[in-house]
């Protein structure tokens, strides 16, 4: 929160670049107001406090010490510092879980992205019933994920399954999509990918859509159509547009954890595993909960966000300045 | 909601303050009044909490009728919230680190153990309960270090359903199948017709050892040593299974519910589930039967036990176990066990109440056989080990069915994982 507001107040302080609400933050203002201001404050600073910073220091709290069932009902459970971290970078699963959140979350961004900009740039032309067709696009953002990743993972059964009976009728072999280790994570990828797709068109779209018609007049004045056009001013001009879009992705990406845990609860035998379910698994997914292990792999992903998030404030900043 | 609603009328610091001082009030009282009001109450009856994980069952149920009626038999007004079964172990044991457990808790079997660990549950002795009429093999699931932490309401376990029609059709006698090659003979046989096998669950949770279990145990392992050559035997049963296509390859994914739909749709000879699917399987529209899964060498293998226990967990006010003790013993007793059994479709926990419910339906005889011969997961005093050695078990099965590992491999492996988390 104290991040996003800073973010912005960066440029503002800048003159000429907007008015300023960030800038009137510091300022000093009458004494008698001062009160009145921390009174309006309260309701959101404890709004903040109670729903994200204390759960956030439970969570820390949790991976720091060592938990068992009988200390997280006492609440006695001895300081441990990192060695619930240690304990999950020495599992054996670590390696494979790390190597399929990245694999997940890569290719689920690019192929969302290429697709989503690409639906976009077809759909700013504005044509008959585009803006019907655009509204079906967005079915599998309002769809509640249990209905999608279930319909996916009927679709994707190996022996009932739509695609395998389609596969079949062009004389192709089924294909173990759910149950196979070789498959199973491409499956659950391109099902995000579908989910995640919507998202991707909508934001590029109205960012499309604030570039101004001139520039594409001018441009066409100069002979430049297609592909060069598109190079040359949309991409760039989308740039901050493109850039929010691909954090918040990444943000939304990494914690993704239901379609994974309905379609294969990251099996075959954790050939699907990623830190999201595997954090999961170890809290809850087993009749003996480990909440230490479980909170440290669900930390790690929140500082991986944390990580990505910090790196878009240094870029945005770097291009505010230039 | 109010308190939002409030702030935006506040036109000064005042209300702002008292909206917020209002939500510290709030928390502050919500903590503190569970004891005196229910302390309160208690003299007058008062309120008694019941949590199960049957949320199937709704208010019009003979369940919940059933819990009324002990409420009030007892003299106390019944609460009774419905979990989902996976919710409620976290939702007990974070009950029981904020203080307000449950007076009754109805829970599964294995995760008796797990709480007992926690010292969430009340002994026996403490609460005053009586078990002695309970089947030893069903109240060992809840028994560690010679102490017992509640009393199984019923039981139900593992067999397997079987398609008569379609056997009749494949020429395969039910009779026959005495033994796991004798089973593997009549799948064959189904294959050869035309039809396909056997399916079961295999999915990568609890779910899956459970299923697991009948056969692993049937072939005489224990679940000390997962990598002995009779435990590897049972993961190349089933793998040879997939392998021979006598299963379908989605027993990896399936749960046992949608194991169930498969075979409800008509072309599978066997299905392996469980006593709650009698209901849905009267309603079949082909001729079925039931048999107890064969053990390896033949005769009927020790198939886990599922099913609840009814536990009291440990209370600040002692005075309450009196009250929750005739609630428990009401839903267990003799008497009442044949209502709470068949309200719940379950196999009873006592040999008297077992004979009665054979005598109504016939039917149940396999069901009851089988409870007999059943095992509990957490029995041999494996408590909390048990679910260190299960999860590393239905990876290895998942591993050999899909074929990343052979059994053996899969099983070598698995044991040194539960090995270095059980030591």
């Amino acid at each position: 929160m104290n991040r996003a507001t800073r973010a912005p107040a960066r440029p503002a302080a800048r003159p000429g670049a907007g008015s300023g609400p960030g800038r009137a933050a510091p300022a000093a203002r009458p004494r008698s107001g001062q009160w009145a201001a921390w009174a309006f404050l309260a309701p959101v600073v404890v709004y903040l406090l109670v729903f994200y910073a204390y759960p956030l220091y439970r969570n820390v709290e949790l991976s720091l010490r060592d938990y068992t069932v009988r200390s997280f009902v006492q609440g006695d459970a001895p300081f441990t510092g990192l060695a619930n971290y240690a304990k999950i970078a020495g599992d054996p699963a670590f390696g494979p879980a790390l190597w399929h959140t990245v694999v997940f979350t890569v290719v689920s961004l690019a192929c969302q992205f290429v697709i989503g900009l690409a639906l976009a740039v077809f759909f700013a032309k504005n044509f008959r019933l585009s803006a019907t067709l655009r509204a079906l696009f967005l079915v599998p953002w309002l769809l509640p994920l249990i209905v999608s990743a279930s319909t996916w993972s009927w679709m994707l059964n190996s022996d009932a399954g739509v695609v395998n009976a389609v596969l079949g009728a062009f004389g192709a072999g089924p294909v173990h999509w759910l149950t196979s280790p070789d498959w199973s994570l491409w499956s659950v990828t391109i099902a995000n990918i579908w989910i995640g797709v919507p998202f991707n068109l909508v934001v590029l779209y109205s960012g499309l859509r604030a570039i101004d018609p001139v520039i594409y007049e001018a441009a066409a004045l100069d002979g430049a159509t297609g592909w060069t056009r598109f190079r040359t001013i949309t991409f760039p001009l989308l740039r901050p547009v493109s850039a929010i879009t691909l954090l918040l992705g990444l943000v939304y990406t990494l914690k993704v954890f239901d379609i994974i845990w309905i379609m294969t609860k990251g099996g075959p035998s954790g050939s699907s595993t990623t830190f999201a379910t595997w954090s999961y698994r170890l809290g809850f997914g087993n009749l003996l909960p480990a909440f230490g292990p479980g909170a440290a792999v669900g930390n790690l992903l929140i500082l991986t966000a944390l990580a990505f998030g910090l790196v878009y404030i240094r870029l945005q900043r770097r291009q505010a300045r230039s | 909601m109010g308190s939002a609603a409030a702030s935006r009328r506040a036109a000064g610091l005042g209300l702002a303050i008292i909206a917020a001082g209002g939500l510290v009030a709030c928390s502050s009282s919500s903590g503190g009044d569970g004891a005196p009001a229910t302390a309160g109450q208690a003299s007058a009856g008062g309120t008694y909490t019941i949590w199960d994980p049957y949320p199937q069952h709704d208010k019009s149920s003979d369940w919940v009728k059933l819990l009324e009626s002990c409420g009030t038999q007892a003299g106390v007004t019944v609460e009774r919230t419905a979990f989902d079964t996976t919710d409620l172990t976290n939702k007990s044991l974070l009950a029981a680190q904020q203080g307000n457990a449950p007076d009754v808790l109805i829970i599964d079997n294995p995760v008796i153990s797990t709480l007992a660990e926690a010292g969430v549950l009340t002994t026996t002795e403490e609460s005053r309960l009586d078990t002695s009429a309970i089947a030893p093999n069903l109240l060992a699931a809840g028994q560690i270090g010679g102490k017992t932490y509640g009393v199984p309401i019923g039981a139900n376990t593992l067999a397997l359903y079987y398609n008569k029609d379609l056997l009749k059709k494949a020429g395969v006698d039910i009779t026959s199948v005495k033994d796991w090659a004798s089973l593997t003979a009549a799948l064959a046989k189904v294959k050869a017709a035309g039809k396909k096998g056997i399916t079961f669950s295999a999915i990568g949770t609890e779910e899956g050892s459970f299923q697991f279990l009948p056969w692993y145990w049937g072939s005489g392992a224990n679940l000390t040593k997962l990598d002995s050559p009779e435990g590897v035997s049972a993961v190349a049963l089933w793998a040879d299974w997939l392998k021979k296509g006598y299963a379908p390859n989605s027993v990896i994914n399936n749960t046992q519910t949608t194991s169930w739909q498969e075979f409800a749709g008509g072309d599978f000879a066997f299905a392996e589930n469980g006593t709650w699917q009698l209901a849905a399987a009267a309603k079949l529209k082909f001729g079925h039967g039931t048999i107890p899964v064969p053990a390896k060498a033949g005769g009927t293998a020790p198939a886990p036990t599922g099913g609840e226990f009814v536990a009291m967990p440990v209370q600040k006010d002692t005075a309450r176990y009196a009250t929750s003790q005739k609630l428990v013993t009401c839903l267990t007793s003799t008497a009442n066990s044949l209502a709470t059994t068949t309200a719940l479709s379950y196999v009873a926990p006592t040999e008297e109440v077992r004979t009665e419910q054979v005598a109504k339906n016939p039917d149940l005889k396999v069901w009851v056989e089988a409870v007999g011969a059943a095992k509990g997961r957490t029995s041999d005093d494996l408590g909390t080990k048990y679910p260190k050695i299960s999860e590393p078990m239905w990876g290895a099965v998942q591993a050999a069915l899909s074929g990343s590992k052979s059994p053996q491999q899969a099983m070598a492996e698995a044991q040194a994982a539960a090995a270095g988390a059980t030591q």
